[in-house]
């Protein structure tokens, strides 16, 4: 019997393996279908800090991108996760917008976000082939990026106390008196001391197998990839940062129903360029949306002019997992002990995993957490009791 | 002006066997059809043309139905042939009907086509299974082989083996020899005579079947069975292959190996359908007899999606009688549909039923009769090239399943195979086959690449309408 079963072997059920695997626990991951199948495998690998108001959400993300760091430094091994600091650069595009943007750097300063004002005549330095016109922006040093499927399937491999067993879905939880004992699966029973959710946008279901309620939805995304991109003459790629604009900030803590895009422009190892993302709220439809690729496309090229003649190869789409307050539930949760939570985290799922898993790990093993977690509790929805 | 070209009845999206015959009975009975295709002139694959500039003087002699290309090309009607119109996209249009994106033309402007209906001709491509060496100069598919004899009168190789699977393997051997070549072998991976028994139930094939062997016997082709070309060799250009004697799981027996000289090996391990355009607009997708995909259509060749139709190798790969005739059938529910009467009824739409009901048993008694079998994974050493485009071997197939990717998307996600320039349309049969899958039908909301600022203008389009 293991002394933790994690739902889920996306990045977020990775994470938590790892971290309480290192405190000596044993743990058995279990995945439907594979590793990083979900929502990991359909995203960017953002790890980052600049998008995000100064907020309990925040905090998570400055202490997440130092534990990623940590987690990269620690691989030494060959591939990895192609973990690559390269920083981010967010622009505005008028000086109203710059001086906004300006201000929320500062107040992120105060939650250890490192910024750098960048002036409009030095966006140059930063990005030599960004459209002229802009006003200014804002470097993040510490926005980051991985490989998140590289990064899940590795991160479940390092301690030798994590059983990875895929194609094996849970149906049900094994209850006695009110407590979660295990999980009942398409391959029989497993009890174990701990259950841990981290089934992402199928998080809420997976509490419900417990009678309590998680108000998880999708919010879909598309990514725009474009051809790999031959060297250019220095040398360096075309895009250098993770860039965009500052209406992004706006975008992500957003109610608004219909679709959105900020397109976030990146270069990846592969030598392809990423656009995403867009947000709409439209279920589990993987409908392809020509006018979200569209606007996304047109957003990019208005950063680069030079993307105009790349040509997109592919584009997927993908459901984030959110919650109406727009911050993911982390912890025990009160009305089913024994069941812990790691699920929500909308567009922030890669970048918040390390810091996720670290803090449940804590949770089980009875050790005080780095941070506050009461803004993330399950029990936190009103109407939500079971 | 990029925007809508001309609004039509019907957009047939291919000119092979099935769309030329849609677009051709859609367009007698006055329709306003537009039938666009990739190529430079019409007939797909299997009508394939060399250019005008080859004034090649007996057009027919590598066709044996070339008057029937004839008929079809002349009973066009008055249907507007786009030439040169690589569809990347199709997607519902806002007041009803079909938007077809298109990039036109060698420098690839961006089009659209409006459609109240749309039919998808778009034929199927080479199955393609990775072997040591396959990535040689001179490897190429038995597709491939023959289009560039057919398209462009050019004899592959002086040399030629010709493998694989199927009876396609036969008339690519048999032109390719009366073109000159010297084909040194056939070989086909399942049994020699899996065709026979079912050929019975189907008389002119057949003949056409005896009709190959007598002229391969005559080219001196030796055409063996249970064999397969397990590795390819050559310094930087194909030389030599190894034929091994298979078993019937197509596992290499440890004895039985023989060297081949040659300059060209042609390849084909059957046929997968192009079914990119259907899956972008959610057409149901199930399997053929062979459990790979196939667009699902009712007997009018309907799919799921009101106003959409398939024809031809699309529904299931069964050769170029069985989709001039679909296509036919697909033409006749379209004009009944537009016209708001019942597709069936008159004798000759019985007639061609029930010929259709029997052509199709046939394609998928082939089907049945050349599988592709597992055993050819154990041809696979760990360096062998799986995905072309991203360079993926063999070895970083098996790290990925190592590393807990249970299906071919994990292997994907986390090797990279199927993810550059040809999005998986030749190694993403094998990837699922290496994940013990059949294979799916394929996701590609980008049916062609598309250039960034041709997207961006569509937003603008837009925007501009919405103002």
């Amino acid at each position: 019997m293991p002394d933790v079963v994690v739902i889920g072997a996306g990045m977020v059920g990775a994470a938590c393996a790892y971290y309480a695997a290192r405190e000596g626990l044993s743990v058995t991951v279990l995945d439907r279908a594979s590793v990083a199948g979900g929502t990991t495998g359909s995203g960017e690998g953002n790890v980052l800090v600049s998008d995000k108001e100064p907020g309990p959400e925040l905090d998570l993300a400055v202490l997440s991108c130092r534990l990623w760091a940590e987690l990269a430094a620690e691989a030494g091994e060959p591939g990895g996760f192609e973990h690559e600091p390269k920083g981010g650069l967010v622009v505005a595009e008028s000086d109203e917008v710059l001086r906004a943007l300006t201000e929320l750097a500062g107040r992120q300063e105060k939650s250890g976000v490192a910024t750098r004002p960048v002036a409009a005549d030095e966006l140059a330095r930063y990005e030599p082939h960004l459209a002229p016109g802009f006003a200014g922006g804002v470097f993040y040093p510490q926005d980051a990026q991985v490989q998140p499927m590289l990064a899940a399937a590795r991160l479940l491999r390092r301690w030798p106390g994590v059983a990875l067993r895929t194609g094996t879905e849970v149906t049900g939880l094994l209850m006695d008196r009110g407590r979660v004992t295990g999980v009942r699966t398409s391959a029989g029973d497993i009890p174990a001391g701990a259950v841990v959710n981290a089934a992402g946008v199928w998080g809420g279901e997976v509490a419900a197998l417990a009678g309590v309620t998680l108000p998880i939805m999708p919010r879909r995304g598309f990514i725009l990839v474009t051809e790999p991109l031959t060297a250019r003459a220095d040398g360096r790629p075309l895009v250098r940062h993770k860039v965009y604009t500052a209406a992004y900030v706006t975008n992500v803590a957003s109610d608004s129903e219909g679709l959105e895009t900020s397109a976030v422009v990146e270069a990846t190892q592969a030598g392809t360029v990423l656009i995403g993302a867009s947000r709409e709220r439209v279920g589990f439809d993987r409908t392809v949306s020509l006018p979200v690729l569209a606007r996304l496309a047109r957003q990019a090229v208005g950063l680069f002019p030079a993307l105009a003649d790349v040509r997109a190869i592919r584009a997927y789409c993908g459901f984030r997992p959110y919650c109406p307050d727009h911050l993911p539930v982390i912890g025990a949760d009160p009305r089913a002990p024994g069941l812990y939570h790691a699920c929500g985290h909308e567009g922030a799922g890669i970048g918040l995993a390390p810091v996720t898993g670290l803090l449940v790990a804590r949770h089980l093993t009875g050790a005080v957490p780095e941070l506050d977690l009461a803004p993330f509790r399950p029990d936190r929805f009103a109407g939500a009791a079971a | 002006m990029t925007g809508h070209d001309a609004a039509y009845d019907l957009a047939v999206v291919g000119a092979g066997p099935a769309g030329l015959a849609a677009a051709g009975v859609a367009a007698r009975a006055g329709l306003r059809v537009a039938l666009l295709d990739a190529g430079a002139r019409v007939g797909g694959q299997y009508f394939r043309q060399p250019p005008d500039g080859f004034h090649a003087s007996r057009p027919g002699a590598l066709h044996h139905g070339y008057s029937r290309f004839v008929r079809l090309r002349d009973g066009l009607g008055d249907a507007d042939v786009l030439l040169g119109h690589r569809v990347w996209a199709v997607e519902p249009a806002a007041g009803g009907g079909f938007a077809v994106h298109c990039l036109k033309g060698g420098r690839e402007r961006a089009t659209t086509v409006a459609a109240t209906r749309l039919l998808v001709a778009t034929g199927a491509h080479d199955r393609v299974l990775p072997f040591p060496g396959w990535d040689l100069p001179g490897v190429m598919t038995a597709g491939g082989a023959q289009a560039l004899l057919k398209g462009n009168l050019v004899v592959a190789g002086r040399r030629v083996v010709v493998a694989g699977t199927g009876p396609f393997l036969l008339p690519v051997a048999t032109s390719l020899a009366a073109a000159g070549a010297r084909v040194v072998g056939v070989f086909e991976a399942g049994g020699r005579f899996a065709l026979a028994p079912r050929a019975l139930t189907r008389p002119g094939k057949a003949v056409e079947a005896l009709g190959y062997g007598g002229r391969l016997a005559r080219h001196r082709v030796p055409y063996k069975g249970g064999r397969a070309v397990v590795a390819a060799h050559g310094a930087g250009e194909l030389t030599h292959v190894t034929v091994a004697r298979v078993d019937a799981e197509w596992r290499p027996y440890r004895r039985g190996h023989e060297t081949v000289r040659c300059d060209t090996l042609a390849i084909g391990y059957g046929f997968t359908p192009q079914l990119d355009l259907v899956a972008q607009l959610g057409c149901e997708i199930g399997a053929d007899a062979a459990g790979g995909p196939a667009v699902r259509v009712d007997r009018h060749m309907r799919t799921s999606v009101p106003g959409v139709y398939a024809a031809g190798e699309t529904t299931g790969v069964g050769g170029a009688d069985l989709a001039e005739l679909e296509g036919a059938i697909a033409g006749r529910a379209v004009v009944a549909d537009a016209r708001g009467v019942p597709a069936a009824g008159d004798p000759a739409a019985v007639r061609a039923e029930v010929r259709r009901r029997r052509l199709a048993a046939f394609a998928d008694a082939l089907l049945r009769a050349y599988p592709v079998r597992d055993g050819w994974t154990s041809w696979l050493r760990d360096d062998t090239p799986i995905c072309r485009c991203e360079e993926v071997p063999y070895r970083r197939v098996r790290e990925a399943r190592d590393l807990g990717a249970a299906d071919a998307r994990s292997i994907k996600l986390l090797a990279r195979p199927g993810m550059g320039w040809c999005q998986g349309r030749i190694c993403g049969e094998a990837v699922a086959r290496l994940a013990g899958e059949d294979p799916g039908p394929p996701r590609r909301p980008i049916a062609q690449p598309v250039r960034l600022g041709d997207l961006a203008d569509m937003d603008e389009r837009t925007s501009d309408d919405d103002a």
